[in-house]
């Protein structure tokens, strides 16, 4: 068993917790996992990815090939397309549909989301909005976390446990609102499937 | 608790700990921030009383860690690539000096300049000093060499360089650990004149630097830390050094390639395993992470009868760093790639922060300097180099640390007036003091503006030595009270701001305008912490 996931979105949109989440679900349930993040110059509101790479034998590159990618997990439509080159043709692309305009040059949203749309498997929805009625727009990318839950290969209640360990210092409504968050978004991703 | 999840720059970080350091210097620089980062927050270092607040630059960072060798206990110094410039100096020189406590030099570099201005390969600086280099695959790698690199160290009496590129520096993965070896005791060196470099002692010391070459390259063979891995088709013989071995061995898994491999990770570049597999194969092929450091070395070494393919026959690209699709097609294979990029997709380039104080500055000094044309402001290293970017345009250099003053000046002695340098408050104290001091020296018309966020930004937002030092600082060097001016950079002071700046742009001498407000990053930060949200 192996997933290769792009975790894609803007510096400071919080991709790195959902990469912290989903290693160490991984971790707990005894796969082998490698993270590659993005530090420095990009962080500031630029375009950043993480590599992250799950699998029950010994993983040896930091970054996925190309083409070689199950899921791309954007918190951010338009970055879900800029890693499109690395996606396996049976893999697929989750993002959530809400845009985060720092640019002149952002493109049109109605061509952004037939784009999206065109891609074979994927899935658009829109977090922000699903977050917000938990309680916290912040939750966002847990939304997306639990939308792509069921193509991790990784056990569910894991993910709730690295959760409830990952937020535990910041208090126990943060942590329900974070598990709201990853529940919401598995059944706003099983409705779009349907 | 023996297995750790780290980055690999955290790995060397513990690895250090665990190899009985008593401190880390650094000045910080990506990808190399996070190995001090590391040692600041954790709890033994803190328990142990082990050093590690930041230096002023590289070359203050790495003479202090030369200092705490000398004085007996193992010691580290961090930087990037470009940093181990700046500590040069010091660097060549502690070859010669030689160590008494194990001395690490961590360098990280960053081959296709994530967030660099070059991609030099540091590991043609460990040649020049001809010290021992070590180049981790991955993680658990910067670990263990980490922790033996100290004993290394003392073994030879010489520093060690431990040198990894970006993408092990920030990756992250299981790390076992090894047991803890204690700091070692207090003591001055044996001989009173190792440390003197005079020339009559300098030149016993480098002979002996010298003579010890051949034992160095003789350890790299046996090792272990270089290892030759046989297969049966001897059609092609891989070289693969550091995490390039990594990529070689996820293209090899994929495509179920036979080729026998050679990974390096310990130099001098081992010449007798190199002619052992150049002999039993029909071509080599050079995998490196960087210049093409290996390939130079063996194409001087070995007769034309080899054939070998790297990054100076175009097998490999020049430039930039490695990954998987590249290995794979040096080795004429393709991964299948997935859908294009679609046209609509616009770049991305990092940003100034909303409602950063640098963006407030540049408007005010865009607006200054309109009646005199463009092509006037030196700047340098940091996050106010997005200034660079649409919408500002402001800037017209940046060089290296430090850079903004000193050139600012000689564009002015060449009659450039006005002349402008704008600099970052931690960047000011790294390396553009001394700048500043041949400006006052001269009375340079130059109009320096120190842009203080009161941190080192890009880089995280580290404690910046300059914070509620500056004016004092210039006022010190000797800059002219009148002309050492504060200002708030906010939207609602712009014109007053501007008109500040319109004004010292006039005057004959030098001027320094220090433009003071927090960085919003670690305002926020800060706000969040003491309301506990």
């Amino acid at each position: 068993m192996k997933t290769d996931i792009i975790l894609a979105g803007v510096g400071g949109q919080g991709i790195l917790s959902i990469a912290a989440v989903i290693g160490m679900a991984a971790m707990n349930s005894r796969l082998h996992v490698k993270q590659s993040e993005v530090h420095g110059m990009s962080q500031r509101g630029g375009a950043v990815q993480s590599h992250l790479r799950l699998s029950d034998k010994d993983i040896h590159s930091d970054l996925i090939p190309a083409g070689a990618c199950d899921l791309i997990l954007s918190v951010e439509p338009m970055e879900s397309l800029r890693y499109l080159p690395f996606l396996d043709e049976s893999g697929w692309l989750i993002t959530n549909s809400k845009p985060f305009i720092n640019i002149p040059s952002y493109p049109d949203l109605e061509m952004l989301y037939s784009e999206i749309n065109s891609v074979s498997n994927s899935i658009l929805l829109d977090a922000d909005d699903i977050a917000k009625e938990i309680g916290s727009r912040k939750v966002s990318n847990i939304v997306m976390l639990g939308a792509a839950s069921s193509f991790l290969h990784v056990d569910f209640n894991a993910l709730e446990d690295s959760v409830r360990h990952i937020f535990g210092r910041k208090g126990d409504e943060l942590v329900k609102m974070n598990i709201d968050a990853l529940i919401a978004g598995k059944n706003a991703a099983a409705k779009v499937l349907k | 608790m023996n297995k750790l999840v780290l980055l690999g720059d955290e790995a060397i970080a513990k690895g250090a700990l665990d190899g009985g350091i008593s401190g880390v210097y650094a000045y910080p620089g990506t990808p190399s921030t996070e190995i001090t980062e590391y040692i600041q927050q954790s709890p033994e270092a803190l328990e142990n009383g082990i050093h590690s607040e930041w230096s002023a630059n590289e070359k203050t960072a790495m003479e202090a860690a030369l200092g705490m060798s000398y004085a007996g206990k193992r010691s580290m110094v961090c930087m990037k690539h470009v940093g181990l410039n700046v500590a040069a100096d010091a660097f060549i020189n502690a070859a010669i000096t030689g160590i008494n406590g194990g001395l690490v030099v961590a360098v990280a570099d960053d081959p296709s300049m994530h967030s660099s201005q070059n991609e030099q390969d540091s590991r043609f600086y460990g040649k020049f000093s001809m010290i021992p280099v070590l180049e981790p695959s991955n993680q658990q790698e910067c670990y263990d060499f980490a922790h033996s690199a100290f004993e290394l160290s003392e073994k030879y009496k010489l520093p060690v360089m431990l040198r990894v590129t970006t993408r092990l520096a920030h990756s992250r993965s299981v790390v076992k650990l090894k047991q803890k070896e204690p700091q070692k005791e207090l003591s001055i060196p044996e001989d009173p004149t190792q440390f003197i470099l005079l020339p009559a002692f300098a030149r016993k010391r480098y002979k002996g630097l010298l003579s010890m070459q051949e034992q160095l390259e003789n350890d790299a063979e046996i090792s272990g830390f270089n290892r030759f891995i046989d297969n049966n088709d001897h059609s092609k013989g891989v070289i693969a050094c550091g995490i390039a071995y990594n990529y070689y061995l996820e293209v090899s898994d994929h495509f179920q390639l036979k080729y026998p491999v050679l990974k390096i990770s310990h130099y001098p570049v081992p010449g007798s395993m190199i002619k052992k597999l150049a002999d039993q194969t029909d071509e080599l092929i050079i995998f490196e992470e960087g210049y093409p450091l290996l390939e130079e070395s063996i194409k001087g070494g070995l007769p034309s009868k080899y054939s070998i393919k790297g990054r100076l026959d175009g097998t490999v690209p020049r430039d930039g760093e490695l990954n998987p699709q590249i290995v794979a097609k040096a080795m004429n294979l393709q991964y299948g790639d997935g859908p294009k990029v679609p046209d609509i997709v616009a770049n991305r380039p990092p940003a100034l922060c909303k409602g950063c104080s640098h963006i407030d500055m540049y408007n005010a000094l865009n607006e200054a300097l309109q009646p005199y044309g463009p092509g006037r402001v030196f700047s340098d290293i940091g996050c106010y180099t997005l200034g660079a970017l649409p919408p500002y345009n402001a800037i017209n250099s940046c060089v290296d640390m430090g850079a903004s003053v000193t050139m600012a000046k000689g564009a002015s002695d060449a009659g450039l007036k006005p002349s402008v340098a704008v600099i970052g408050d931690s960047t000011f104290t790294h390396s553009g003091m001394t700048g500043l001091l041949d400006a006052i020296v001269e009375s340079t018309p130059v109009t320096v503006i120190i842009s203080d966020n009161s941190t080192t930004g890009m880089t995280g937002g580290q404690k910046s030595h300059a914070t509620d030092r500056l004016y004092n600082i210039c006022k010190g060097l000797g800059v002219e009270e009148d002309h050492i001016i504060e200002i708030n950079p906010l939207k609602k002071y712009h014109e007053k701001n501007t008109g500040i700046i319109s004004k010292e742009l006039l005057y004959e001498g030098v001027s320094v305008i220090i433009s003071k407000r927090e960085c919003i990053q670690t305002a926020s930060r800060k706000k969040k912490a003491s309301t506990g949200n």
